[in-house]
């Protein structure tokens, strides 16, 4: 078993609830990066997932989208993303979310090697589906790299069978038919949904994508074992800065 | 016997299904309402009848007598793609992929576009079928496409004009993707070119190759023999698909794809992605792509929205690597000389992104004899592009 699904299911076993943020790395500067992480795991997180800038992010809404411009602007590679990780030592797990082109172009094989010697535990690209996912698994076969699989409301019953029997890390539930953002609308089916998909999943399930009230944390607390925000952390980091980003979280989660 | 893609959707090493989640449902819902079509002599028939009494084929196999002396060399055919009702070779795929949109059950239809003939077809067939329709389109093109996005909206279909990234062709797939995943349960995305994740370079390639299957047919009607040269601009690669496909089997024509080359291949403004791009995935495919150092994908830039891409059709991809077809390059200004050209000789006001075909034979064609001949997809007409060069012709 995988650090990663270790991590998160003793949490879970212990009765506790999992919150994971997500972050676009380099955001606001390489170098507060050190102190954002530092600030969400004082924050209760269980892991933290980084975001690599991508030109094209089809699977991102306004927030994430702007922020990707930002940390390019500043110059942010995934190269300098990783030689920033080799320095850092991170007090939770880490997650790298990407794009497949970003980590295609980086190498593979040279991409796991080089996550071996960070805190990276996993990783998160939602445009390599499960039809493909030997290309990222394969290379990643003797690591303690976790390739974590989104579910969404469009896979069938038959579908999430698969999709979480040889899932690693955790299972990342998404709660709408579109990209990530805040202020979403919730379909009336997707507590049966996540229900469905906690009751199948062997390893913890976590909701996200437009996770931003605390009603929504509260909810998708009671259907699943956990949250990921990502958009509203984003946005708070990017415009109050990082002390104010910490009262918010405790806000979401009071 | 060639035989692509395979049962993922890739050719070689190239293609296969890079899409979220969300989307996997409904390109497998494709592939599968595909297949059942593709075997339905009655949505064969639907489709035949369309073409033949609504879009106007079969098109023409033009030999080109002016032109062919101008240049003196080979002998030049075109093949009337800009006759189609639309004006471009776009419709053959808008059509094909409504009516399987229709095959679903789905009524609304989302599409992007570079130069606009691909949303000018989609929101034709759209007002045919009676379907919403909404087209994504870059800001830039929208300005230089003016008189495309009034035909859209003549037609019923919503515009959006999109503004992240360079604001062009790239950005529009990227909105049109985005919106597809937030409406996919009632909405069909009809790709534009031979591009995207598996099932659509499929889809695109067979709904087009009527244009390589005329083709091959009317050839072998007037010369008796196939052409030595097959020679189509390259977008995405639609139409030059189209056109090969037929031939692939046959290995004495040479098949030769046309990139821009925009302001040169030394500049960094130019959209030659298999000759100056390397191996990436973009809009769900694994394809040739102009990135850089970091995996960024780079703006592509030609003078023609049409062609205006950073990555092109993973067939092409491997019909490249194979060895199978050249990729070849034309500037800019090349292609303004193409346009010129056989607007004089012939008559025929061609698309500036058929006119990248028609440079290159300019070249080639003098290295030929007469014996021999050049095929050339005339992709489409010129009509949309006039403001534009009038513009260009008033600077200069
Ligand atoms: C007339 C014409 N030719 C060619 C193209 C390029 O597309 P493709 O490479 O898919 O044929 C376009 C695209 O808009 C076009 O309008």
């Amino acid at each position: 078993m995988k650090s990663l699904t270790r991590v998160l299911q003793q949490k879970k076993d212990n009765g506790n609830k999992l919150f994971i943020p997500y972050i676009m790395a380099g955001a606001n500067g390489l170098e507060r990066l050190a102190h954002e992480i530092e600030m969400l795991a004082e924050s209760g997180a269980s892991a933290i997932e980084l975001g690599v800038p991508f030109s094209d992010p089809v699977a991102d809404g306004p927030v994430i989208q702007l922020a990707g411009i930002h940390s390019r602007e500043r110059g942010t590679t995934l190269k300098k993303i990783i030689a920033f990780l080799k320095e850092f030592n991170s007090p939770i797990p880490l997650i790298l979310m990407g794009y497949f082109n970003s980590f295609l172009h980086y190498g593979l094989e040279g991409l796991v090697e080089d996550l071996s010697s960070t805190d990276v535990k996993g990783v998160i690209i939602p445009d390599l589906p499960y039809e493909h996912r030997e290309m990222f698994l394969d290379p990643a076969k003797e690591s303690d790299i976790a390739f974590i699989q989104l579910v969404t409301l469009t896979s069938s019953d038959e579908r999430i069978d698969q999709l979480v029997s040889e899932a690693e890390g955790f299972i990342y539930a998404v709660t709408i038919n579109g990209t990530t953002g805040i202020n979403r609308d919730y379909q009336d089916n997707l507590y049966q949904h996540l229900q469905k998909i906690t009751e199948k999943s062997p390893i913890p399930v976590l909701a996200g994508f437009g996770v931003s009230k605390p009603e929504h944390v509260q909810i998708f607390n009671n259907y699943c074992d956990g949250v990921i925000i990502g958009s509203c952390i984003v946005q708070s980091l990017a415009q109050n800065g990082i002390d104010e980003t910490q009262e918010l979280i405790e806000t979401l989660f009071a | 016997m060639y035989q692509q893609p395979d049962n993922k959707g890739f050719y070689g090493e190239f293609g296969g299904q890079f899409v979220p989640e969300t989307l996997m449902y409904a390109v497998k819902e494709l592939t599968q309402t595909y297949e059942e079509a593709k075997k339905d002599p009655e949505f064969q028939e639907t489709l035949d009848y369309y073409l033949k009494q609504y879009v106007g084929r079969e098109t023409p196999l033009y030999y080109a007598d002016n032109l062919t002396k101008h240049l003196g060399g080979a002998k030049i055919y075109l093949k009337r793609e800009d006759l189609n009702h639309t004006g471009a070779h776009k419709i053959n795929n808008a059509i094909g992929q409504v009516l399987l949109a229709k095959r679903m059950g789905k009524n609304k239809i989302v599409a992007e576009t570079g130069a606009g003939q691909h949303g000018v077809a989609t929101a034709t067939a759209a007002a045919l079928f009676g379907m919403e329709c909404i087209i994504f389109m870059g800001e830039v093109d929208v300005k230089r496409q003016e008189l495309n996005v009034f035909r859209m909206e003549l037609l019923g279909a919503k515009v959006e004009s999109v503004v992240s990234g360079s604001r062009t062709l790239k950005d529009a797939v990227n909105e049109a993707l985005r919106y597809w995943v937030a409406t996919v349960e009632d909405t069909h995305y009809v790709l534009g070119s031979a591009l995207g994740p598996h099932p659509f370079p499929e889809i695109v390639r067979d709904f087009q190759s009527v244009i390589g299957t005329e083709a091959k047919q009317q050839y072998l009607e007037v010369e008796g023999k196939l052409p030595e040269v097959a020679l189509a601009c390259v977008g995405g690669g639609s139409n030059s698909i189209g056109l090969f496909y037929p031939f692939i089997n046959d290995k004495d024509v040479r098949l030769i794809g046309v990139e821009a080359a925009g302001k040169g291949l030394d500049t960094e403004e130019h959209a030659a992605s298999i000759t100056k791009g390397d191996v990436g995935v973009l809009h769900g495919s694994k394809m040739h792509l102009l990135q850089d150092d970091d995996g960024q994908v780079l703006e592509a830039f030609s003078i023609s929205a049409g062609l205006d891409y950073p990555g092109i059709g993973p067939e092409h991809s491997h019909l490249y690597t194979s060895g199978r077809a050249e990729y070849k390059t034309i500037t800019d200004e090349e292609a303004l000389e193409g346009f010129h050209l056989l607007s004089r000789t012939e008559g025929i006001i061609p698309a500036l992104e058929s006119s990248h075909a028609i440079a290159y034979a300019m070249k080639l064609a003098k290295e030929m004899s007469p014996e021999e001949s050049i095929l050339i997809c005339l992709s489409g007409r010129g009509d949309k592009d006039v403001q534009q060069i009038k513009e260009r012709m008033a600077q200069e």
